[in-house]
């Protein structure tokens, strides 16, 4: 059976520098997965090379078995970063959600009763129909949030693809949209996120991939999360506190005593 | 009401309020398009482009559209293969590029002077200059333009919204710019007679920027864009016509004008739909400023109106 994800033997970056070099990767179907690394450790560049939207210098990248840049129309929910949009942009959350039927061959600009219904139910899921006709700037992180995952998920994809989806929102918010998506993941569907959030990625995800321009560890977060692939991953020693079945995790650097270094 | 139909006399006259009216709209929903895409440096740039390859055209006996169209469709692609890498970023890629073919068109008037006075609707925008053929290459432009951005509709918005996810869900982002700067090349090329290479820019943001004043919906937006350009297009050319001056700048005067109307009956509406709330959280009672225009619901039990105007505690 195929993988949701299959890269081998892969090379990729930016105008003949590689961000990671001969990387090899499996994700199976219905696996929900988070990868975590420091800023520019090249999470980011995975999720584009994994998407087929990153030059890849060798290797293979497959979706399914079949080679990302064709397959990910078909099989690929996505979700950007939300710190890239532009929140005053004149849209309301159904339009939104709308254009992820934007794809299909209709060329009329305005939307069927099938479509507008596709809309409405899943913004029922989602628990999003009360502000569908919200701009989106009069909505709060959470809802947002919600709006785009609809977005992804209106095509009923079998891999869901989300860069930082708990960046930027409250605690709680975090906690609702990772308890949706193992929800959503429950459903069937793969996901495969990236995050900063060690805390939340301990608490949610059932497989973590450890990311500094190559795979440093992957497993179940109880396994991977040591002080000392934690250290290689991030470069700085980490603190992991284990209190009944609970995770902490922490830099150990005090902070009186980063204010003070030169 | 003489004074509106007395024009209308002079063939001239009907000539340049057609003109205006297809400008206007044309310029409307291309703008919408413009502003939300950020382009609005490329629109300034393009009928810099546009002007030097019209002078260029002049000087080798070629049509003016023809040298107009060419010189700004290269200078569109130059733009889009200058910066597909994203080491050079798209703003200096413009002033390079179009600068330089306006620099061209300048540098070739200052040899050959004779014809300064020819480029002078192309640079102000004139009335007087509107001729049959400008009319019909106006009407072709204005309805492939219209009818391009109808089909375009939903991948064009998908793509100005959010780029990124557009092309992940299967859209080819790449050809949806190269498709929409050329629409934007001719339209520029379409009115640089009736508005002037100088104005053109602000005929083409104003109404738009005018329109999302007034509203949070894009269909909305596309549709009253079009209407204030029309608008503003015909108002400015019987104002053209009122005051004797240059048709670029009286639309643009006009367009101006709507804006800062628009601007100012935003701000008494908002004036007049704040209300200020006590919100009680726990034992922590504070008070702000509340817009109704946004759909914002009172909880009966934790908020208390106050008066207008109360500042936040």
């Amino acid at each position: 059976m195929n993988s949701a994800v299959s890269l081998s033997d892969v090379t990729a970056g930016y105008e003949g520098n590689p961000v990671f070099t001969r990387l090899s990767l499996e994700i199976p179907f219905g696996q929900f997965a988070g990868i975590v690394g420091p800023t520019g450790c090249g999470k980011t560049t995975l999720l584009k090379t994994i998407l087929g939207m990153q030059s890849v210098f060798s290797g293979n990248v497959l979706l399914d078995g079949h080679p990302a840049g064709v397959a990910r129309r078909s099989i690929v929910g996505y979700v950007p970063q939300l710190g890239s949009i532009d929140w005053t942009f004149p849209v309301t959350v159904e339009e939104v959600i709308m254009m992820g039927l934007y794809t299909s061959k209709r060329i009329w600009p305005w939307s069927s009763k099938e479509e507008r219904e596709r809309v409405h139910d899943l913004a029922h899921r989602l628990g999003i129909y009360e502000c569908l006709h919200h701009h989106i700037v009069n909505t709060s992180g959470g809802q947002r949030q919600r709006a785009f995952l609809a977005r992804a998920l209106i095509n009923n994809p079998k891999l869901l693809v989300l860069d930082e989806p708990t960046s930027g929102v409250d605690i709680k918010t975090q906690h609702e949209v990772l308890h949706l998506l193992g929800d959503i993941n429950s459903e069937g569907v793969t996901i495969l996120l990236t995050t900063h959030d060690l805390n939340a990625v301990a608490s949610h995800l059932p497989w973590v991939i450890c990311f500094n321009n190559g795979i440093v560890a992957q497993g179940r977060p109880r396994d991977i999360f040591t002080n000392e692939i934690l250290t290689r991953t991030y470069g700085g020693d980490i603190v992991i506190v284990r209190h009944e079945g609970y995770f902490l995790i922490a830099n150990s650097t005090p902070l009186h005593a980063m204010v003070n270094q030169p | 009401m003489e004074f509106l139909l007395e024009p209308l006399a002079y063939e001239f006259f009907r000539h340049g309020l057609l003109a205006a009216l297809l400008v206007g709209s044309l310029c409307g929903v291309i703008g919408v398009y413009v502003i939300l895409r950020s382009m609005s440096y490329v629109g300034h740039g393009l009928s810099h482009a546009a002007f030097g390859g019209a002078v260029v055209g002049f000087t080798l006996n070629l049509n003016f559209y023809a040298g107009a169209g060419a010189m700004g469709l290269l200078a569109a692609l130059l733009i889009n293969r200058i910066t597909r890498n994203g080491r050079i970023k798209p703003d200096a890629a413009i002033g390079i590029v179009t600068t330089a073919m306006f620099a061209l068109g300048v540098a070739i008037i200052s040899q050959v002077r004779t014809f300064s006075q020819s480029f002078e609707a192309a640079l102000f925008g004139n009335i007087l200059g509107i001729t049959g053929e400008d009319l019909l290459i106006i009407g072709l432009v204005t309805i492939s333009t219209m009818t391009a951005i109808f089909l375009m509709y939903r991948p064009l918005l998908f793509s100005t919204f959010d780029n990124e996810a557009a092309q992940v869900f299967g859209i080819r982002t790449e050809a949806v710019q190269l498709i929409f700067s050329c629409l934007l090349t001719l339209s520029i090329i379409a009115s640089m007679n009736v508005v002037g290479v100088t104005m053109i820019a602000a005929t083409l943001i104003t109404p738009a920027a005018t329109a999302r004043i007034l509203t949070d919906s894009f269909s909305r937006m596309l549709i009253y864009s079009l209407i204030i350009g029309g608008i503003t297009g015909i108002t400015g050319i019987y104002l053209s016509y009122i005051f004797n001056a240059a048709s670029g700048a009286t639309i643009v005067l006009f367009g101006a004008s709507l804006f800062c109307l628009a601007l100012f009956a935003r701000l008494i509406r908002r004036k007049l739909t704040m209300h200020t709330h006590l919100h009680r959280h726990g034992n922590l009672i504070h008070s702000h400023l509340h817009d109704h225009l946004h759909g914002h619901k009172h909880d009966a039990e934790d908020h208390k109106h106050t008066s207008n105007g109360a500042k936040d505690n």
